[in-house]
């Protein structure tokens, strides 16, 4: 295992609603290591979301302490933050989120137009990321053109388009069909094959044994932390025209 | 990204909504379009003014019989003549700051040529009338001296009653026209001279020396002067100081005692240049002003549709802070939209102002003056109206926080 990539020292977070405090998280101490792939299951309401939503720095502890790769992420500003989620990780929605009535290759472009990168490179880097993805026939169109499968595809390759240490993903599979889930989940036992770090959040068991280790979330506090054997991806399932290997 | 990216995202999310981008700058277009148009035609009335002033002859002053209060005159001017000649004797000769001085005679007249007859005003004046004028003859010779002692029945000819009488171009010196049963020689036609501040036609007038016209067209010598003198200082500066000289004069000779009104008035013609001048500013003004109150409207257009647009877009909003976009960048794009909204709207307006313009003048000539500081100013406050008007929205959008702009619905 390599250094460790993401540390949180009891982060917890507390949705204050008129008069009830909501616990989403308690204490949540975990230290993930680069190159490692992590599914974090738990039932409904149990704080999955709310830890990768902090995790992925779209959101803050309410107290704790969060280093992402070093840095203290819970004293860092705005801007700051939407650094780190330009450059270090890439998240992935259960519910795509794509811009609509935008090309494929403008979607994946969007991170590295932030990013200060020429049209030219952005163009390039942008096509081959949706290659990866085996979507290099369909970057002009639009998201309302393709299938939730095609749309998540195109949603990874935004994800990895700007190289990060991280790929956070939030249910990946939750709105698709198992045989789509599957190939969704090759391409993400791909992509952990190049080192890059994963953290998944799953319901299904079947999918989180891709995974080398799993994280069980209960009532906002890690309830277990298991080290397991991936098992691997059916070959085939991934798509055909796909070049995973870096 | 650089400023060239952020103006295409902006243009490309304002062409998704072409309809509602055009009418939301339509409050901005129809601002600035009154705008150029108001300025543009209160401008050129001023510019006639001021021709019409500069062309009636500098340091004028005219003195009239009867009395004047600050409300306006008694019983009218002239209704009971007050000035004599000898009054006219004292001021060529006594007052200093006044250079010349003639009397003015008028009475409308038909004047009637071999085939032709034309009503027109017949001015009895003294050939020194012409030097304050500055009104050349075009062809002939103008009235002389002589002609004055010996009261001959010559006449000078406007230009408007040559083309009337005789067609325009015509020389009809030499010939004769009658006046009141009266043969006069034609001995020359005026320079054209254009309209006056309040549009009458300079040049629809004759003119005949004064002892004529008191003798012809009067009927008989008398010792009052019905009509005005008409006098001109020495300098411009000295126009202040030849109607107090005069005033002085003429309260001597008619033996008023202090404290009483006097019995004449004394018009300033820079005076009523100037007061003329100001309420047609005060027109631009009024006229610009509400032009502009319509901008501000505009504006508070591209507002409202500019929180609309934050509102309906807090997702891709979402989306473009989650894939790394910092407030700034969501704050100039949507900024980027107002101004792109604001200056399309001052170009269109400008193009529209001035085509308006252009119509009111070739279909009513009005005059119109186009003025670029008017239009660069347009433009700037047009921009102007983008950004305050735009930067609200814009920083609502920038301050949005990505996990709850995602989770929107
Ligand atoms: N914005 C919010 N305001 C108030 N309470 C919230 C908010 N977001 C989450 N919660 C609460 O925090 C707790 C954890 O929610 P979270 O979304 O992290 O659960 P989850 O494990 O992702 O569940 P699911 O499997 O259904 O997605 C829940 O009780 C939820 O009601
Ligand atoms: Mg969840």
């Amino acid at each position: 295992m390599g250094k460790p990539l993401i540390e949180t020292r009891k982060v917890s977070k507390v949705y204050r609603m008129g008069e009830v405090e909501v616990h989403a998280l308690r204490d949540v101490s975990l230290t993930i290591s680069e190159g490692e792939s992590v599914a974090v299951m738990g039932p409904s309401g149990s704080g999955k979301s709310t830890l990768m939503n902090i995790l992925g720095c779209l959101d803050r502890p309410s107290s704790g302490g969060y280093w992402l790769v070093g840095e203290e992420v819970s004293q860092l500003d705005r801007n700051a933050l939407a650094r780190l989620r330009n450059r270090t990780l890439g998240f992935v929605f259960q519910s795509f989120n794509l811009l609509s009535r935008t090309t494929a290759l403008e979607n994946v472009e969007l991170p590295l137009l932030y990013a200060g990168i020429s049209a030219r490179e952005r163009h390039t880097r942008a096509r081959d990321a949706l290659a990866r993805v085996g979507l290099g026939d369909r970057l002009h169109h639009h998201p309302n053109q393709m299938s939730g499968g095609q749309q998540q595809r195109v949603a990874v390759a935004r994800a990895l388009v700007t190289h990060p240490h991280l790929i956070v993903a939030d249910e990946p599979t939750g709105n698709l069909d198992s045989r789509t889930s599957v190939e969704i989940m090759a391409l993400f036992q791909e992509l952990g094959r190049t080192g890059i770090t994963l953290l998944l959040v799953t319901h299904e068991a079947d999918i989180a044994r891709y995974a080398s280790r799993v994280v069980v979330m209960h009532d906002g506090r890690v309830r277990s932390d298991e080290q397991q054997t991936a098992l691997q991806a059916e070959p085939g399932s991934a798509p055909a025209d796909a070049e995973l290997s870096p | 990204m650089s400023p060239l990216q952020v103006l295409r995202v902006a243009v490309r999310a304002l062409m998704r909504n072409k309809l509602r981008s055009f009418l939301t700058t339509l409050g901005v277009i129809i601002g600035v379009s009154a705008v150029i148009a108001m300025v543009a035609i209160g401008e050129g009335a001023k510019a006639r003014v001021e021709e019409a002033f500069a062309s009636m002859g500098s340091n004028l002053l005219i003195v009239l019989s009867g009395t004047t209060s600050a409300s306006g005159a008694h019983g009218g001017f002239g209704s009971m003549p007050t000035l004599t000649w000898d009054d006219l004797k004292a001021i060529r000769s006594e007052a200093s700051a006044v250079r010349y001085a003639s009397p003015q005679l008028r009475s409308n007249q038909q004047v009637i040529s071999e085939d032709q007859n034309w009503a027109t005003s017949v001015n009895g004046v003294s050939p020194e009338y012409f030097l304050m004028r500055t009104w050349p003859v075009a062809m002939g010779s103008p009235i002389s001296p002589s002609d004055i002692e010996t009261g001959s029945k010559v006449v000078l000819l406007g230009q408007t009653v040559v083309d009337k009488l005789f067609g325009s171009n015509a020389d009809p010196t030499g010939q004769s026209v009658r006046i009141q049963k009266t043969p006069f020689q034609i001995i020359g036609v005026l320079a054209r001279k254009g309209q006056s501040a309040t549009g009458q036609d300079y040049d629809d007038a004759v003119f005949i020396p004064y002892t004529t016209f008191q003798a012809k067209i009067q009927g008989g010598l008398q010792k009052f002067m019905a009509g005005a003198f008409m006098v001109s200082a020495v300098s411009s500066e000295a126009t202040t100081r030849a109607q107090l000289q005069i005033a002085t004069l003429l309260r001597d000779r008619h033996h008023l005692p202090i404290g009483a009104e006097d019995d004449f008035s004394i018009r300033n013609l820079t005076e009523m240049a100037s007061a003329q001048q100001e309420g047609v500013k005060t027109l631009t003004t009024l006229l610009a002003s509400i032009a502009a109150v319509s901008l501000i409207v505009g504006g508070i257009g591209i507002m409202n549709i500019m929180l609309v647009s934050v509102t309906e877009r807090t997702r891709e909003i979402g989306i473009r802070m989650a894939v790394g976009a910092r407030p700034r960048d969501v704050l100039s794009q949507f900024l980027v939209e107002a101004l792109a909204l604001s200056i399309a709207g001052g170009i269109i307006g400008i193009l529209l102002g001035l085509l308006a313009a252009n119509r009111l003048a070739a279909n009513f000539g009005w005059p119109i003056l186009i003025r670029l500081d008017i239009i660069a100013i347009a433009v700037g406050f047009s921009g102007l109206v983008g950004v305050v008007f735009g930067l609200y929205p814009a920083q609502k959008a920038s301050r949005l926080d990505p996990i709850e702009a995602l989770r929107y619905e």
